[in-house]
């Protein structure tokens, strides 16, 4: 804990920034209930109030308090696009790595398998795929994890194929161990760092893609408060000048931004690339 | 220039095997839908005649394979069947709207392309300098923000606050040239905030790896002038990587303008798509995402080709 704090104040102040805001989303996704005047889907006063000392940020299409439901929509934007992102590594990086262990007849399998899902662009997929299983968070969270997936896996495949190759996994093998045993204690161990630090990255793709879905009412469903579909419910208002639709648009790109300063850094120090 | 040929052929046929797999994927993705698509379509209340005649009309009742064949033999001759929701063939609404996406990514891709080359050249020149540090924080944040929010910004600036342009991209065939272009300014605008970061870091990037090549310091040491050393001696060595990320983003636009034309409400395929999503209208869905499937195909094709001719290293792997 110690040696984190002290390899941060070290970091550029970018990271630190990029740091400090990723902590006040977990805060506001923890906490919502407490700090958000009033409930998520309750229904107050009109629609579209200004700003005003009762609903600081007004209201929305509905008569819902703007605030509350910015400050909801840190639990179900941000969490529905972590458990997506989880869920595309567990999947991706676990046969990525099965891919380079066995390789041979299962490893042409499966990268043919990823070369075609690849080759059709990834939003018009998950169109295409949400048309047919429809639009609920389970499904839209199955159907981008496994387009996901497909990144991880060319990822996971080509790191562990140079940890396949070493002595110590051959040595493994010919003690007789087991596919999940070498997975799990030989490979795992020295693939898990680039595999983090892609994270960051896969995380802020996945969470851009679902608000542009949100944005285009095929994401997240009412009445679940989210950053995408707010936009899109108050566009209006941005035609009378009010810039209360943008705030929803602004925390996703605040967010992302944070998460692109820290992986930078991250990278920047795994690289061992010293500055000119 | 056999192998050049042999090459592209290649690299052709495999493009057409992916894009028979892509339709097979499109097509079959239809089939997995629990429960039976005339019944979906027509809703609960249907008695059992209509549905029987509605399965009549879509062939539902032949073979999947029959029906797959009959789907692409008709899709090949630019017959895209009826849309389910109102009964319009889809050839009909598909073409104007699919030349308007093409010239909106056109349009946009005129505008990127140069501008994120320079960037990127006078970034690898001005490197470390506040010019490139100020490109590289603006880059990674352009990279961060969602199209929308791009797409408002502009709107509340360039037409509501300051009426310069329209917010709606409302272009017909019968305005000129320059009406429609006036009129796209801002989506073309956003579509260029979107890529451009990307492009303008590949370019400085590769232009950067070339520099501590032993050409360029004898180059430099002949006492050529940086600018002169960047353009003539490391960008062409650098192309390579250039232009395939060029390629990757015009492939980007042409799929990436859906968002951009919801908000601007342009009269795309884009726009087409979603709609019939949200109407479940799924032959309209099918056909537009074998053609977005297709484009995009053909553009990466387009992307490994011109990378190899680019670096004949490349023609004869070891």
């Amino acid at each position: 804990m110690f040696s984190l704090l002290s390899s941060l104040r070290q970091a550029p102040i970018s990271a630190q920034f990029g740091v400090l805001i990723i902590l006040l989303y977990l805060i506001a996704m923890i906490f919502a209930p407490v700090l958000a005047p009033y409930g998520e889907t309750d229904i107050l006063g009109d629609a579209f109030e200004p700003w005003s000392s009762t609903y600081l940020l007004g209201t929305d299409s509905l008569g819902r308090d703007m605030l509350s439901r910015i400050i909801y929509g840190a639990r179900n934007t941000v969490g529905i696009a972590l458990a997506t992102t989880l869920l595309a590594f567990v999947v991706g990086g676990l046969l990525g790595i099965v891919a380079a262990v066995l390789g041979g007849f299962v490893d042409q399998i499966l990268s043919r398998l990823v070369d075609v899902l690849m080759a059709i662009p990834a939003l018009i997929f998950a169109l295409l795929i949400l048309t047919i299983v429809g639009t609920s968070t389970s499904s839209l969270i199955l159907v981008i994890a496994t387009l996901d997936s497909t990144r991880v896996f060319r990822l996971a495949r080509s790191v562990a194929q140079t940890v396949v190759v070493m002595d110590y996994v051959e040595a493994a093998r010919y003690r007789g161990e087991g596919l999940w045993w070498i997975i799990r204690y030989e490979i795992l161990p020295n693939v898990s760092s680039p595999l983090i630090a892609e994270f960051g990255l896969r995380f802020c793709f996945v969470f851009l893609f679902i608000s542009a879905l949100s944005f285009l009412g095929l994401g997240t469903q009412p009445p679940l408060a989210d950053w995408g579909s707010m936009v899109r419910d108050n566009a209006t208002l941005i035609t009378f000048g009010d810039i209360t639709p943008l705030i929803p648009a602004s925390a996703i790109a605040l967010l992302t931004i944070a998460i692109n300063f820290v992986v930078d850094w991250k990278l920047h120090n795994a690289s061992g690339l010293k500055d000119e | 220039m056999n192998s050049i040929l042999l090459m592209t052929l290649k690299r052709l046929g495999l493009g057409i095997i992916t894009l028979f797999i892509v339709s097979l994927i499109i097509f079959s993705a239809v089939e997995i839908l629990p429960g039976d698509l005339a019944q979906e379509i027509l809703g609960q209340s249907a008695t059992p005649e209509t549905v029987a005649a509605f399965r009549q009309e879509l062939g539902l009742n032949q073979p999947p394979v029959t029906r797959y064949i009959a789907w692409l033999g008709s899709m090949v001759q630019g017959d895209f069947g009826h849309s389910l929701a109102n009964g319009r063939p889809i050839s009909e609404l598909i073409t104007a709207r699919f030349s308007n996406t093409l010239f909106l990514a056109a349009y946009a891709a005129l505008i990127a392309v140069p501008l994120a080359l320079t960037l990127g050249v006078l970034a690898a020149l001005y490197r470390n300098s506040w010019f490139d540090r100020i490109a590289n924080i603006s880059t990674l944040s352009s990279i961060s923000f969602p199209e929308f929010f791009i797409a408002y910004i502009l709107i509340l600036f360039f037409s509501v606050n300051n009426s310069l342009f329209p917010s709606l991209a409302n272009i017909s065939v019968e305005m000129s040239l320059s009406e429609q272009l006036y009129r796209t300014m801002l989506p073309a605008i956003t579509l260029t905030l979107v890529v451009v970061a990307h492009m303008m870091r590949m370019t400085r990037a590769s232009i950067i790896n070339v520099l501590a090549s032993p050409y360029v310091e004898m180059a430099r040491m002949k006492g050529m002038s940086p600018a002169r050393v960047i353009v003539f001696h490391a960008l062409p060595n650098a192309l390579a990587p250039i232009i395939n990320v060029i390629a990757l983003n015009l492939a980007y636009l042409v799929v990436g303008v859906v968002v951009v034309e919801v908000v601007f409400v342009y009269p795309g395929l884009g726009q087409l798509l979603v709609d019939s999503v949200s109407k479940r209208d799924i032959t309209v869905v099918q056909a537009a995402s074998l053609i977005f499937a297709g484009t995009f195909i053909l553009l990466n094709l387009i992307a490994d080709i011109l990378s190899i001719l680019s670096n004949p290293r490349l023609l004869n792997p070891r």
